[in-house]
């Protein structure tokens, strides 16, 4: 049997391609919302929110081409990749929902991140540590809108009530894979460049829990199903129409230029 | 046209810099707000490195495009703009008499950033308090984390019954 190696570079490449899939594919979805926000300061929050996550993904796939070496353009990275190269998680792209839904999901998206972030702000990559600590402060007011809209939600009518606590229970079994590792999480956490998730687990699922409880909302069932393939390129039947939608007009005039 | 100039030096080039306003909040230029971080001159190639303030700002490309503008109507023409993001754009940056700036424009400026604050704590009991840039009172109420930018909150000021925009500490 042939034993396929991964070197640091391809690892690193990996690992920053999945963390601005995320961003890129929510940010995309985010955007959604732009024009239909249930008021005008949420839809100019949501707005702010996926610009956010679109420059976040802007600053990760750029290093991701300079790690790559191959002379790509981040552009190309987004535009000529179809859904199986795409190695985001699958709760990010499940379609827009309700409003209650992408609360739902946007903090538990946020608190994930925030977590993630605190560890990676400590890694051994000079570059990779200055967008980490950019992105930092703003997922901290990603988490604190989502957080408090939780608990207005969840506290609120009895409408408002049931339909995020629907949404938590759905979502719930796309919460797994926050935690998802390989050998490429593997081999950069021993080289002090990635997080392991491990260590941030079970503050993630307390700071979940008291936020539920505040909220009047039932913890959902910490042992259910959890959903995996997002890392691989294997995603929910969503993702296809988002790609096609975003990348249809690149790839019929691909020397279109804003410029 | 105007002449292209190759007598300057990096003062020079502040100046200028100091007269590019930023589009979103005209009172202020990119130098007030921390935005132009550094100068060098090299073989009379002007290389400018801008740092964004929040990362999806979009306003960055309209930046480029007035540093650009004011360099070229000045007889600038070899120079690059690079985006820095080495260092964290933080409202720190700001001098008083920008935050003074802010204040007259009608934007409650930001206070000082405290970066050993205990965020998870914090965010179960928030208790900021932002004075009216109108009539100082106290007496307000955060509306939205997101004002018209990504660098503004909204408020509402409950004496003097104005909203009003806060520049968010970062």
């Amino acid at each position: 049997m042939q034993v396929l190696t991964l070197t640091k570079q391809q690892a690193l490449f990996e690992y920053l391609i999945r963390l601005a899939d995320d961003r890129l594919i929510l940010g995309h979805r985010l955007s959604e919302w732009c024009g239909h926000g249930p008021i005008l300061e949420e839809d100019i929050a949501l707005s702010n929110i996926a610009l956010d996550y679109i420059g976040h993904a802007a600053s990760l796939y750029e290093y991701a081409a300079e790690i790559e070496g191959k002379d790509r353009h981040r552009d190309d990275i987004v535009y000529f990749r179809n859904d199986v190269e795409y190695k985001n998680l699958k709760i990010t792209e499940l379609p827009v929902g309700d409003y209650g839904f992408t609360i739902a999901r946007q903090f538990l998206f946020s608190a994930y991140s925030y977590f993630l972030y605190e560890k990676l702000s400590a890694v051994d990559d000079e570059q990779l540590r200055g967008m980490i600590e950019k992105h930092l402060k703003e997922i901290k007011y990603h988490l604190r809108h989502s957080r408090e809209w939780v608990l207005r939600l969840g506290d609120g009518t009895d409408e408002s009530h049931e339909r995020i606590q629907k949404a938590f229970d759905e979502l719930w079994t796309y919460t797994g894979e926050f935690f998802y590792m390989d050998e490429v999480d593997e081999l950069l956490s021993s080289e002090g460049l990635a997080a392991d998730t491990k260590e941030f687990q079970s503050e993630w699922k307390k700071l979940i829990t008291e936020t539920l409880e505040e909220a009047t909302l039932d913890a959902p069932n910490f042992n259910q199903f959890m959903a995996t393939g997002g890392r691989k390129g294997l995603h929910t039947e969503h993702l296809g129409p988002l790609l096609a939608e975003m990348q249809h007009l690149r790839r019929s005039y691909p020397d279109a230029n804003w410029e | 046209m105007p002449a292209i100039s190759t007598t300057y030096n990096k003062e020079d080039i502040w100046k200028l810099l100091d007269e590019v306003t930023d589009p979103e909040i005209p009172v202020l230029t990119i130098v007030e707000l921390g935005i132009a971080r550094k100068v060098t001159i090299a073989d009379e190639k002007v290389i400018i490195r801008i740092t964004p303030t929040y990362s999806g700002c979009p306003a960055m490309k309209a930046i480029e495009d007035e540093i650009a503008k004011k360099l070229r109507l000045n007889g600038i023409v070899d120079f690059e703009i690079k985006k820095d993001f080495s260092e964290t754009w933080t409202t720190d940056w700001m001098p008083d008499e920008a935050k003074q700036k802010l204040k007259e424009y009608g934007i409650a400026p930001p206070g000082k950033s405290n970066s050993n604050d205990d965020f998870l704590s914090n965010l179960k009991n928030s208790s900021r308090i932002i004075p009216c840039p109108y009539c100082d009172s106290t007496n307000t109420e955060l509306q939205s984390e997101f004002g018209s930018t990504a660098c503004k909150s909204l408020y509402y000021c409950h004496d003097c019954d104005e909203p009003f925009e806060h520049f968010k500490c970062h």
